[in-house]
């Protein structure tokens, strides 16, 4: 099985070890990744806070890229390069206008026709079904699932999972044995592109997001986003001090909690990057757990 | 008698973007779910209202709160007259900047999208540590964040050098096409 795949900047640099677990988790359940070739940044906030144009051809550099591979279909872990590029898709294929500027800025042949997926419907269509028997271990945590803002929002433009209160990652949380928490922060903004400008505006809401997930019980966060994983995860000195807290919940991917599962070591998950350590107590399966819980229940 | 009505911003905004500033009826639920209300000068649905009127159009511009959206789309989502308030910050900082009329408490905002941007046109990609030196220049903040720079060349976060776009002249020419000359990036 194959799929074509967009890193973005962050998996390359700051966001390593999400890549290191996409990439993972893929060779596990025998999905070759096709890099785009010669792919370039996806201009992020600052290409759409500047110019429209500059916004749009970016992304649609990527795609027409993307379509000249040959390749029907894309997984793009990152919430932002994924927000940004369904976004110019969505916007070029309503606006021939648009379009035609956009094509002749990147002098690129471009239709349209390459499938975006984020890395909750890339998990849910290629690995979900296929997860059962590989599973080796289980989580015994409750943990919050935080989608943040660009993986769910706008519907209209994205049409991915529920926009107030999202569930597909809580869905495979409880597949992996975690207690997956209803709690009021799930697609609250993190901060964002403000973590190096407005330090403090991170502190603030990563802060509140952080605060409620542990008033509620929560052992792990669970991300999909490498933004919403730096300013949870690298800003925790800078939260704690603003919240005069001390918190050490530690804030993991999903690809990484399902490479724990069916027992990926944790370096090559890059859990080891992490600023707050990780220490994730898993009960490991046995044959005869399984018949044990099959007993039990044909007792039930 | 003929009647003519004199071009305003909101009509300007109709035509760029095709939002209607007239569709939103002040029911404030962008301003109550906006994560950055609390730090606007003028929260989001105030913003709307100041455009209605036709006589602040010139304070918007120079407004802290156009910087300050994040763009998280909450409003959006929420908002029962469909109101794109996201697209409409895109659109008034572009003419913000164009106009030289960005609010000076906003500069270190600005110069990080455009140090931003200055990667992606030097490589393709975004280095981290270049956009960071930019940045400090910019804002003449040396030592934020030197802290962290240690623990992140440890755990392997920072690339020294820069990974390149092979065909740059594509990357170039978007930048000519679309930026440079207007925003100076």
């Amino acid at each position: 099985m194959k799929i074509g795949f967009y890193p973005g900047c962050s998996l390359s640099g700051t966001a390593r070890e999400y890549n290191e677990s996409v990439v993972a988790i893929a060779n596990a359940f025998q999905i070759e990744l096709i890099t785009i070739s010669d792919w370039n940044c996806c201009g992020a906030t600052a290409a759409h806070n500047i110019n429209k144009i500059l916004s749009l051809s970016l992304p649609a550099r990527i795609l027409a890229l993307a379509e000249k591979d040959g390749l029907t279909e894309i997984v793009v872990p990152c919430a932002a390069c994924y927000n940004r590029l369904a976004s110019a898709k969505y916007h070029l294929e309503e606006n021939e206008e648009l379009k035609n500027e956009v094509t002749q800025t990147i002098e690129l042949d471009y239709t349209g026709n390459v499938q975006i997926i984020n890395v909750i419907q890339f998990i849910e269509k290629y690995i979900l079904n296929k997860l059962e028997k590989k599973l080796e271990k289980t989580f015994l945590q409750k943990v919050a699932c935080y989608y943040g803002c660009l993986l769910v929002r706008p519907n209209k433009v994205l049409s991915f999972d529920r926009e107030e209160d999202p569930l597909l990652m809580d869905n495979v949380m409880k597949k992996l044995g975690a207690d997956s928490i209803d709690w009021a922060f799930k697609t609250e903004c993190c901060g964002a592109g403000f973590s190096v400008s407005q330090t403090e505006t991170v502190a603030r809401l990563s802060g509140k997001i952080i605060e409620d997930a542990v008033l509620r019980g929560a052992e792990a966060i669970i991300v999909a986003c490498p933004m919403c994983h730096s300013n949870l995860d690298m800003r925790r000195k800078e939260i704690n001090n603003y919240m005069n807290t001390k918190t050490d919940i530690p804030v993991i991917y999903i690809t990484q909690a399902i490479g724990l599962a069916i027992g990926l070591s944790e370096k090559d998950l890059g859990i080891h990057r992490h600023f707050v350590p990780v220490n994730l107590k898993m009960e490991t399966l046995t044959e005869n757990k399984h018949i044990i819980e099959n007993l039990v229940k044909t007792e039930e | 008698m003929e009647h003519k009505q004199k071009n305003t911003f909101a009509d300007e905004i109709k035509k760029a973007t095709n939002i209607s500033i007239a569709r939103c009826y002040q029911c404030g639920k962008c301003s109550a779910g906006c994560p950055m209300a609390v730090e606007m000068d003028y929260p989001p649905s105030l913003i709307l209202r100041m455009l209605q009127s036709n006589i602040k159009d010139e304070e918007v511009l120079k407004s802290k709160t156009i910087w300050l959206c994040l763009n998280c789309e909450t409003c959006v989502s929420r908002c029962p007259q469909d109101v794109d308030l996201p697209t409409l910050m895109d659109f008034l900082r572009s003419v913000s900047l164009k106009l030289g009329k960005s609010n000076p408490k906003s500069k270190k905002i600005i110069a990080f999208h455009k140090s931003f941007l200055e990667s992606i046109k030097n490589t393709g990609k975004l280095h981290e540590i270049s956009l960071i030196a930019s940045y400090k220049l910019k804002v003449f903040d040396l030592f934020q964040d030197v802290n962290n720079v240690p623990a992140m060349l440890k755990k392997g976060k920072l690339h020294v050098l820069p990974e390149k776009v092979k065909n740059m002249k594509s990357i170039k020419k978007i930048f000519s096409k679309t930026v440079d000359g207007k925003e100076k990036i």
